[in-house]
């Protein structure tokens, strides 16, 4: 399984989800959409329309950049990373 | 029978909830809610009594959040509150409004209506707004190209107002459909046409107690009152410092009445005029002003009030209360005479509702 690690900024929107989750190979849309049928509402936090990645969003798979066509493989990680960015 | 009087308050640091009673003296002060978020408004739904606060995170896109205990928890949505694929990202959401019916509206940013028949879990698209045959034209104001207040009809529920910035009022008559410029005899002194159909700065306008057709309005180039649901409206600014502002509220009792917070000027620091606090008031439709500074700074006070930064309360005398840029909360018990300081440590305020509950 696929290992997805989510930041703690969206955990605190979603009372109850874990930081760490186990879903299916395919691409980094493949894994959101996995991620939305168990936590209604987190597609929106991460994709804008497009569909793509909300700009702040960094999505790294085993430790590269990626976006939303980036494929994810059985074994890999992602982080989902909120960017550096937003101030004051 | 005990009334609570709360003070809803929008930052970009989330939202805060300030609570007294009756005399609405002493302030407590519970935040920031909202995890933090950039909050633009924030309302309570007739009937369930939920606060629902409109915002949007920099990294997570916008969002209406729901409470159901007064802000003690909170959930939220975005659900439907998208021009599709094909459109514009969808930045934040900027205001919020009840219908007569139970509708929630709320205003967005690219400017846009979206509406809910569920308290806010899922949000439809009025198409009719954004399809306008004057969209192309709609150029953002200063704080973006943003739909910020929504006046629904009291009773009617086909009928509602919007303005957008800077582009003007707009009505529906027929459930958000179609949609009219409501625009005649507002200027637009920064465009070479100064009374185009659209393109009007307007900042806030309200509906004035039992007078559905009679709006006030504040718009960067002066305040103007309508008597036939914004389709022509004349000038009262005439008796105030100047014609720039923000903020308007309405009497909840008497249709004369209004206040304002007039401010320097677009181009000069858009502070209060010398640098003295005062809310001005009408009693008498805008034909008269009267200043008050009682309880403000009368020197040294270079405060600015955002639009939604004013709000009043239903009680009587009735309570104002306004927050400034520079997180600074104000209020008055006896209808705008004299202020009292409530806090000077809240982040920049960004909009202010009142409350009253009783139980």
């Amino acid at each position: 399984m696929t290992t997805v690690l989510l930041p703690r900024s969206l955990l605190a929107l979603f009372p109850g989800v874990e930081r760490r989750h186990e879903v299916g190979a395919g691409t980094v849309a493949t894994v959101i959409d996995e991620l939305e049928a168990a936590v209604p509402g987190i597609r929106d936090r991460l994709v804008q329309a497009g569909p793509r990645l909300r700009p702040h969003i960094n999505v790294f798979v085993d430790g590269e950049p990626g976006d939303l066509d980036t494929p994810v493989e059985t074994s890999s990680t992602v982080h989902v990373i909120p960017a550096v960015s937003g101030g004051a | 029978m005990t009334t609570r009087t709360m003070l809803l308050v929008g930052t970009p640091k989330g939202a805060f909830v300030l609570e007294s009673d009756a005399e609405r003296t002493d302030w407590s002060v519970q935040g920031p809610m909202c995890e933090g978020w950039p909050i633009h408004d924030i309302i309570v739904e007739p009937g369930s009594g939920a606060l629902l606060a409109a915002g949007g995170s920099p990294w997570y896109g916008p969002a209406i959040f729901r409470s159901e205990d007064l802000g003690a928890t909170w959930t939220h949505s975005s659900v439907g509150l998208t021009y599709g694929d094909d459109g514009e990202a969808i930045k934040t959401t900027w205001s919020l409004a009840a219908g007569p019916d139970g509708t929630i509206y709320a205003g967005v940013e690219p400017a846009g209506l979206f509406r809910s028949g569920d308290g806010g879990a899922t949000w439809a698209h009025v198409t009719g707004l954004t399809d306008h045959p004057t969209r192309s034209g709609w150029q953002p104001g200063n704080g973006g190209l943003i739909l910020h207040t929504i006046v629904p009809h009291p009773t009617d529920r086909d009928r509602v107002w919007v303005g957008i910035s800077a582009v003007g009022v707009f009505e529906t008559r027929d459930g958000g459909a179609t949609w009219e410029p409501r625009n005649n005899g507002v200027r637009a002194d920064f465009s070479p046409d100064p009374h185009p159909e659209t393109g009007q700065c307007v900042h806030k306008f309200a509906a004035a107690a039992g007078q559905p057709e009679t709006l006030y309005q504040q718009n960067h180039c002066g305040v103007y009152r309508s008597d036939d649901g914004g389709e022509h409206w004349d000038e009262i600014t005439p008796g105030l410092p100047g014609q720039f502002g923000f903020p308007l509220v309405t009497d909840p009792r008497d249709p004369d009445t209004a206040w304002v917070i007039p401010l320097n000027g677009d181009d000069r620091g858009r502070y209060m005029p010398d640098a003295s606090a005062a809310v001005w008031r009408t009693h008498d439709r805008g034909q008269s002003w009267v200043r008050s500074g009682d309880g403000l700074p009368q020197a040294n006070a270079y405060l600015s009030v955002l639009r939604e930064a004013m709000a009043r309360d239903t009680l009587e005398p009735v309570g104002i209360a306004f927050g400034t840029g520079t997180g600074q909360l104000w209020h008055s018990a006896d209808a705008g005479v004299s202020w009292n300081l409530v806090t000077a440590d809240l982040p920049a305020i960004w909009s202010v509702e009142s409350v009253v509950l009783d139980s």
